[in-house]
């Protein structure tokens, strides 16, 4: 049989698109100036970078470009918004409000902050992965200072009423922040009628490069920088500025931005293709997240009786790519917060598979997967003892 | 992250599959960690009158490594006496593997448990002599099962009522 390359796991990263590589060479080679600097090389750099900023800003719907500050990554802008937001406020309060399934840098920066003497109240989720904003609501306390939404989960692509959770944060006066690295220019954002406070987002889910992510800061934010150094972004983030990166960050945006209402059609038409063909055509299959409040680009199932390392490298060997939630599949060897939040048995997450599709995702890639997506199941429960 | 004969075994399992009427079942494993696995054996005798393993099957559920531990172990042993079999251990399987990665260790080590626990099964059944080491073993992995299953109390209820209804 023929083994086709399948790439399913965009919302793991996505390739950088030609027309992003090509607006950032420049800036490799001749643009290569620190934009610090004073001279002509260093002012084109400059330029290029305050140019990007704008993009931004624009595509937010941020009141001022200078609300934008560049990061490394997706996990940097949360650790700065979390803990940045944390120690610049502790004198108004010490307690932070997350969700049971925000993604591990936010979780992780939460509990840390719990072991300096912070108070973390994660907010519990529906079976579908859904946040009740009244429940945040119902959390905020009068010395809290943060709530921390994710827009749209990165495994089971649910997304999350962050607008009425803006303005519920924006009434009781608490920071908002989310972390919207998963929809950010894929579904439309407008931070100021969101009521948001900070927002993250990253390059090279969409089809950017690697090393560059961004924090919107609303002005007036109190925040504290976690890198000291030389001043760089308005003193939030010090270190030499990655300007080729962000040069493709910015073109990325543009594109998605362009292409975003004819692109998300495309992509809904894709998936929910992908989602009937695998409930349809294999038995003790279910779908997790929501079925209609979800990413475009976003499936994720999970099969009784059988683990998904094994279904992942099966399908592997097809040339397929796709990811887990098992246990299995982890470094540390535990399930999927995300699945078990939804109220999923470590089982049912073990059998969880993520299929996420893209810009260059056909639909002859869809029909492969569902060739063989049945075909791994069917071997792997013919290996299980749990099927008679 | 896998070698080869990780993956060919992952890929093609030897000794798969349900078998009738077995002369010993092990069962070892956790569903909730992820990997459990059933091994039956076949107890035959060789030219010498001694009592070898005539035929293994196993069925898995779990990781690669879970997977192709559970196949090497089955392949090692069949045709074994139960003397020689008994000698089977992790180093052994996971040289017979060429390697795992160091995180996948201990999923594999439950392969060599099923094996013991299956000739434990037919020892016992048949009111054979049990080594000392042999017991050792068995009162060992009695005792990691006991400690799994109180970690996830909360969990085995459930597990159980889909263990009855499939069986």
């Amino acid at each position: 049989m023929k083994i086709i390359k399948t790439y399913l796991d965009y919302a793991a990263t996505t390739p950088v698109d030609p027309r992003v590589l090509k607006a950032m060479l420049p800036y490799f080679t001749e643009k290569f100036g620190n934009s610090v600097s004073l001279h002509t090389f260093g002012q084109e750099a400059k330029k290029a970078l305050e140019k990007t900023r704008s993009i931004m800003a624009k595509a937010l719907n941020a009141k001022d470009k200078n609300e934008i500050i560049f990061t490394s990554s997706t996990t940097e802008s949360n650790n700065l918004a979390i803990k940045g937001i944390a120690f610049a406020n502790q004198n108004k309060g010490k307690h932070i409000i997350i969700s049971s399934i925000e993604h591990s840098c936010v979780l992780n920066s939460a509990e840390w902050l719990e072991k300096q003497g912070f108070k973390v109240t994660k907010i519990k989720v529906d079976k579908y992965g859904l946040i009740d904003p009244k429940e945040i609501e119902k959390a905020i306390r009068k010395d809290t200072i943060l709530v921390s939404i994710i827009h749209a989960n990165n495994e089971i692509g649910t997304i999350e009423p962050i607008e009425e959770i803006g303005k519920i944060c924006e009434k009781k006066k608490v920071y908002f922040h989310t972390d919207a690295v998963q929809s950010f220019a894929k579904i439309p954002i407008d931070v100021q009628k969101m009521k948001i406070d900070l927002l993250t987002a990253s390059s090279h889910k969409l089809y950017g490069p690697k090393g560059a992510a961004l924090l919107y800061i609303k002005k007036g934010t109190k925040i504290e920088p976690l890198i000291h150094g030389g001043g760089h972004e308005f003193g939030l983030r010090s270190s030499t500025v990655n300007i080729p990166a962000i040069v493709g960050f910015g073109k990325a945006v543009e594109i998605c931005k362009k292409e975003m209402k004819k692109e998300s059609k495309r992509q809904i038409k894709l998936r929910d293709k992908l989602i009937n063909g695998v409930l349809k055509k294999i038995p003790d299959s279910y779908l997790n997240g929501h079925p209609k409040k979800r990413l475009s680009n976003n499936t994720n199932f999970r099969f009784d009786y059988i683990e998904g390392e094994s279904i992942i490298m099966d399908l592997n060997s097809y040339g397929i790519a796709g990811s887990t939630g098992s246990a299995c599949s982890s470094e540390k060897l535990e399930p999927s917060h995300v699945l078990l939040a939804c109220g999923l048995r470590p089982e049912q997450v073990h059998g969880s598979l993520r299929l996420t599709i893209g810009r260059w995702t056909k639909k002859e890639d869809i029909d492969y997967l569902l060739k063989i997506l049945p075909k791994t199941i069917k071997k792997l429960r013919k290996l299980s003892p749990y099927v008679q | 992250m896998y070698n080869k004969k990780v993956l060919q075994h992952f890929k093609s399992p030897h000794n798969f599959g349900k078998m009738k009427d077995p002369d010993g079942i092990g069962r070892v494993g956790n569903l909730i960690c992820g990997d459990v696995m059933w091994f039956y054996i076949k107890i035959g005798n060789n030219k010498k009158g001694e009592e070898i393993i005539k035929d293994i099957k196993f069925e898995t559920y779990g990781c690669v490594a879970a997977l192709a531990s559970s196949s090497i172990v089955t392949d090692l042993a069949k045709g074994k006496t139960i003397k020689q079999a008994l000698k089977i251990n992790q180093k052994e399987m996971i040289t017979s593997l060429g390697g795992l990665p160091p995180v996948k260790i201990h999923c594999s080590i439950l392969a060599v448990d099923a094996l013991l626990e299956a000739i434990y099964n037919y020892l016992i059944k048949n009111k054979k002599i049990i080594s000392e080491e042999l017991e050792k073993h068995h009162k060992r992995i009695e005792r990691e099962e006991k400690i799994i299953e109180e970690k996830y109390k909360e969990w085995t209820q459930i597990e159980e009522k889909i263990h009855d209804s499939k069986e």
